[in-house]
C-alpha cells in the first residue's frame, strides 16, 4: 500500500518525540553547571536546620529554630544586628551571605538517626539546601555529619556533646561549636578539687548510650587524677524514669560523691530521686555528701526546680555572662521572644554566623572553600571569648563555664550562677587524645 | 501473564507504571511555584515510598492472610539493616550480598522468634512478638554495642577492613555502596521546563525489587498455602480439630513475612549505610501495623498504599513551617493572614502527627476496609452511574 502514512496524529507523535530528543540535552548541560553539590545560582541560598521537634529534647530543639530565625534575620540586615556587630570578623555587611538572601527550610530528627537524616536528605535533594546544621542529641548529630559528608555539604552541629563527634566519628564536612565531655571533665575538675578535697569516693550514674559512656569515662579520668577514687559505674537505661533503685544502693556503697551523667529528662528525675531519699543531708565518712551534674543547663536546672540549688555542673554558655557579645545576643533574642535564650540556642547561633563568615571570607559555597576558612579559624566576640576552631578535629576551642545552680533565684530564669570561667588552655587537649582517637576526618567532599 | 490471572496481571502492571513513573508522579508542580513544598519526586522519600511499601507487603502476609497480629516486626527490618551494614564493612560495597545477607540473616532470626511466639495466638502472640522485639532494641542500644554501634547506629568509616574493595577511596572519602559500580545514590536529572525530574539508581533497583516482592506476594495471596493461611485466619480451632497441624503453615508465613522485612531492611541499609537501633523500636513496629490497616489489610495493593501515605506525611507536612505558610496566605490582610497561619500551626511540622492521627481516625470510621475502600467505593459509584445510565432506558422499556 502506498498510502501516505502522514495521518495528523502521527505527525504530533512523532513531533513529540522528535521535542523530547531537542530536550535531551539541556538535561546534561544542567547536571554538569554544578561544580558542587547544591551550588545556589539564585539571588538566594537555602540553609537547613534540622531540630528535634517531637521527642525528649523537643524543649531545646524548640529553643535552638528561636535562635536560627533569628541568625537569618540578622544575616540578611533585619534586626538590631546581634552579635554580628561584635564578632571579630567583620565581613559579614547584613545583605545575606556573599549579597545573597537566606532563607530556610525546618525539619524534625524526632531525636532518631533515621528521622533525623531523612530530614537532611529531603534538605539536600529537594530544597536544595547547602549547609546542614541542628541536632541536640549526639547520636542524631554524628548520623547526620556522616551523611552530609556523604552528600557534599557542610555540617555545622548544635547541641552536641559527646567526645565522639569531633573525636572517632569526626568528619571533614563536619564542625563543632559546642564543648565536650573531656572538656567537662577538665573544667570541673579544679572546682571540685577546691570545694571537696581530693579524697573523695566518686559514684557514677551513667545513662547508657555513647554520650553517657565518654562523658563518665572523661569524668573519672578527671577526678581520679585529682586523687578521687571511683567507687562504682551504673549504667540507666535512658528510657527510664524512676532511678530509686539505682540510687538505694548508692547510700551504702560508702561513696561520698554522686556523679549523674544525665541529660534532660534523665537528670531531672534522678536528681530528684536522690534528693527524696535525703542524699544531700547525709554525712559519709565525715564528710557532707555531695552530687554533681557534668553537663547542666538552664532548661534541665528549670525542671529539677528547687533541687538543683548548690549542685555543681559545666555549662558552654550562660545567659547572664556580661561580655559585649553576650549581652547583645541575650538583648536581641530577649526582645524578639520575650525571655533569655539557653546553651543551645546560643551554639546554634554562632554556628550560623560562622558559617556564614566562613562562606564570606572564603568568597564561595563550595564546602571544601568553607572547611578551608573554617580550619584554624581564630575569632572572638561571640560569648566565650577568643576561640579556636581546630584544624585537626573540627572543635572549637574556648572557655568552659562552672555553674552552680542559684539559692535564691530571683526570677524563672534565673537558676544557675557562673562560679568560674575556666580558660581555653586547661581545656585544650592534643588531638590525638586517646578518648578522642580512632578515627579520621578524612578530606573535604564537595560532591563534585 | 506470569500465571496471574487478568485481574491480578493488570493490577501488577499497575503498580508497575506507578512505581517506574513515580519520578513525574510525584512531581506534578514546577519547582519554583509555592506548592513545590509538595512534591514528593525526590529520590531519598521516593527509596522510602517502595521500601516501606515491601515491608507492608510481607506484613501483610502475616497479619492479611493468618491474622496473627505481630507488633515486633520492626526487628527483623533491624536485622536486616545491621547485616547488610556489615557485609558494607566487611565483604564489599555491592548491595547484592548484603540484601542477601540481610534476607537469610532475618529469616533465620524469624525462625527463631516465631518458633517460640507462635506457640500461643491472639493478643498472647502480639505481646511475645512485642517482647522480642523491645529485647532486640534494648541490646542492640546498649549491650550489644560492639556490633551494633549503640545509640550512635552503626556506620560505614574509613579503615573498615573490605576484602573486596579499598577501605577509602583515592581521595580519603568512604566509597559509595553501588550494584557492580552503578553507585545507587546516582541521580540523573531531567529538566522539562519549569520541572525537574530527579532519575536514581537506588530507587529503580528498589522498586524493581518491589515489583518483584509484590508479584511473589499476589502468587501467595493465590495459592493453596495461601488459602491455608486463609483457613487459618477464619477458624483455626476447625483446622486442628480436623487433625491438620497448622503451625508449619503459620511459622512458613512468619518466616516469609520476617524476610520480606529484612528485604526492606537490607534495602534501605544499601540506600544509606546506616543502621540505628531505633528502627526496632516499637514505635516503628506500631508504624508498619498503621500502613497495613490504613491502606487495607488483607488486600493486595492497601499495605503500599499506607506506606506511601504514611511515609508522605512525615516527610511532607513536618517540613512545613510558619514561615511557609506566611508565604501562602501573604495576599490576604495581614489579621487574617495571622489568624489563618495560627488555625492551621497545630496540624504542620511538629504537629504532624496529629494531622496524621485524624486521617487516621477518618479512615478507621469511615472506611474500615482502608484506603482500598475507598478506591473501591469510588469505582462503584462511577460504575453505578454508569450503569443508571444503561438501565434507565431497560427499565423504561417494559413500562412503554
Amino acid at each position: 500500500m502506498s498510502k501516505s502514512a502522514f495521518s495528523r496524529r502521527g505527525v504530533l507523535k512523532s513531533g513529540a518525540l522528535a521535542g523530547t530528543g531537542l530536550a535531551l540535552p539541556t538535561i546534561f548541560t544542567a547536571s554538569s553547571a554544578a561544580a558542587f553539590t547544591n551550588d545556589p545560582t539564585g539571588s538566594s541560598v537555602t540553609l537547613g536546620f534540622n531540630v528535634p521537634q517531637t521527642g525528649p529534647y523537643a524543649d531545646e530543639g524548640a529553643d535552638e529554630l528561636r535562635a536560627y530565625q533569628l541568625a537569618v534575620e540578622h544575616l540578611n540586615g533585619g534586626g538590631d544586628g546581634g552579635m554580628m556587630n561584635t564578632f571579630s570578623s567583620k565581613e559579614l555587611q547584613g545583605n545575606g551571605i556573599l549579597g545573597k538572601k537566606v532563607e530556610f527550610v525546618t525539619g524534625d530528627t524526632q531525636t532518631k538517626s533515621d528521622a533525623a537524616r531523612a530530614s537532611a536528605k529531603s534538605m539536600i535533594e529537594k530544597d536544595g539546601a547547602v549547609m546542614i546544621t541542628g541536632g541536640s542529641s549526639s547520636g542524631v548529630a554524628i548520623a547526620v555529619q556522616g551523611l552530609c559528608q556523604e552528600a557534599g555539604v557542610i555540617f555545622m552541629a548544635g547541641l552536641t556533646h559527646s567526645n565522639d563527634t569531633t573525636g572517632k566519628d569526626k568528619k571533614a564536612n563536619g564542625f563543632r561549636h559546642f564543648f565536650n565531655g573531656y572538656m567537662s571533665g577538665a573544667a570541673l575538675a579544679p572546682v571540685l578539687k577546691n570545694l571537696y578535697g581530693t579524697d573523695r569516693n566518686a559514684y557514677h550514674l551513667t545513662a547508657d548510650y555513647t554520650w553517657g559512656w565518654t562523658q563518665e569515662e572523661s569524668i573519672a579520668a578527671a577526678t581520679e587524677a585529682l586523687g578521687w577514687n571511683t567507687v562504682n559505674k551504673v549504667r540507666t537505661p535512658l528510657a527510664a524514669t524512676d532511678f530509686s533503685s539505682y540510687i538505694a544502693p548508692v547510700l551504702n556503697s560508702g561513696a561520698d560523691v554522686l556523679v549523674l551523667n544525665h541529660y534532660g529528662g534523665n537528670m531531672v528525675n534522678s536528681l530528684t530521686n536522690a534528693v527524696q531519699f535525703g542524699l544531700r543531708e547525709k554525712v559519709v565518712n565525715g564528710k557532707n555528701f555531695e552530687i554533681v551534674v557534668p553537663l547542666y543547663s538552664r532548661l534541665m536546672a528549670k525542671g529539677a526546680g528547687a533541687n538543683v540549688k548548690g549542685i555543681h555542673g559545666s555549662t558552654n554558655w550562660h545567659w547572664s555572662l556580661q561580655d559585649e557579645g553576650s549581652q547583645a545576643f541575650v538583648r536581641s533574642f530577649g526582645t524578639k521572644y520575650g525571655f533569655p535564650p539557653s546553651q543551645a540556642a546560643h551554639t546554634v547561633y554562632c554556628q550560623t554566623l560562622l558559617y556564614a563568615d566562613a562562606v564570606q571570607r572564603a568568597g564561595s559555597f563550595n564546602p571544601c572553600a568553607v572547611v578551608e576558612a573554617l580550619e584554624d579559624y581564630e575569632f572572638d566576640g561571640l560569648g566565650n571569648g577568643k576561640t579556636l576552631y581546630r584544624g585537626e578535629d573540627h572543635q572549637c576551642f574556648k572557655d568552659v563555664l562552672v555553674v552552680r545552680g542559684k539559692e535564691n533565684p530571683t526570677s524563672e530564669f534565673d537558676l544557675l550562677e557562673v562560679v568560674e570561667v575556666t580558660p581555653a588552655a586547661q581545656v585544650t587537649y592534643p588531638a590525638d587524645h586517646p578518648m578522642f582517637a580512632g578515627g579520621a576526618l578524612g578530606s573535604c567532599n564537595s560532591g563534585a | 501473564m506470569f500465571g496471574l490471572d487478568n485481574k491480578d496481571t493488570r493490577m501488577l502492571l499497575v503498580v508497575a507504571v506507578l512505581t517506574l513513573c513515580a519520578p513525574f508522579i510525584l512531581n506534578p508542580f514546577p519547582t519554583d511555584s509555592a506548592m513545590a513544598q509538595f512534591n514528593a519526586g525526590y529520590p531519598d522519600l521516593m527509596q522510602r515510598f517502595v521500601i516501606f511499601g515491601i515491608f507492608a507487603i510481607g506484613f501483610n502476609i502475616l497479619f492479611g492472610l493468618t491474622g496473627y497480629l505481630s507488633f515486633g516486626h520492626a526487628a527483623f527490618l533491624g536485622v536486616g539493616s545491621y547485616s547488610a551494614v556489615w557485609m558494607f564493612k566487611l565483604l564489599s560495597m555491592n548491595v547484592i550480598p548484603a540484601i542477601l545477607l540481610a534476607v537469610v540473616i532475618s529469616g533465620l532470626f524469624a525462625l527463631l522468634i516465631g518458633f517460640v511466639s507462635l506457640r500461643r495466638s491472639g493478643i498472647y502472640f502480639s505481646i511475645l512478638t512485642l517482647a522480642f522485639a523491645q529485647m532486640s532494641f534494648n541490646l542492640a542500644y546498649s549491650v550489644l554495642t560492639p556490633i551494633t554501634n549503640g545509640e550512635t547506629g552503626l556506620q560505614l568509616t574509613l579503615d573498615d577492613p573490605r576484602i573486596l574493595g579499598v577501605s577509602a577511596t583515592a581521595d580519603g572519602s568512604i566509597p559509595v555502596t553501588s550494584l557492580f559500580g552503578l553507585e545507587m545514590r546516582s541521580t540523573f536529572e531531567m529538566v522539562v521546563g519549569p520541572w525537574a525530574f530527579q532519575f536514581n539508581a537506588g530507587y529503580y533497583l528498589a522498586a524493581f525489587i518491589l515489583l518483584a516482592a509484590f508479584y511473589l506476594s499476589i502468587r501467595i495471596f493465590r495459592s493453596p498455602f495461601g488459602m491455608m493461611l486463609r483457613a487459618v485466619k477464619s477458624n483455626q480451632q476447625r483446622m486442628n480439630y480436623t487433625g491438620l497441624n497448622t503451625k508449619p503453615y503459620t511459622l512458613a508465613a512468619f518466616v516469609i513475612s520476617g524476610m520480606y522485612a529484612g528485604l526492606a531492611g537490607g534495602l534501605m541499609a544499601s540506600m544509606d549505610p546506616l543502621a540505628g537501633a531505633e528502627r526496632m523500636q516499637w514505635t516503628a513496629s506500631g508504624e508498619v501495623v498503621l500502613m497495613t490497616i490504613l491502606g487495607g489489610a488483607g488486600t493486595l495493593i492497601g499495605p503500599v498504599l499506607g506506606a506511601g501515605f504514611i511515609k508522605y506525611f512525615e516527610n511532607i507536612f513536618s517540613k512545613i513551617n510558619d514561615n511557609v505558610l506566611h508565604g501562602w496566605f501573604s495576599f490576604m490582610p495581614d489579621g487574617l493572614e495571622n489568624f489563618v497561619v495560627f488555625v492551621i500551626h497545630p496540624f504542620i511540622g511538629k504537629g504532624w502527627h496529629l494531622t496524621l492521627g485524624i486521617l487516621f481516625m477518618l479512615v478507621v470510621v469511615f472506611l474500615p476496609g482502608g484506603l482500598v475502600e475507598g478506591g473501591q467505593r469510588i469505582a462503584k459509584w462511577v460504575k453505578g452511574r454508569k450503569n443508571k445510565d444503561d438501565a434507565t432506558p431497560a427499565t423504561k422499556t417494559p413500562a412503554e
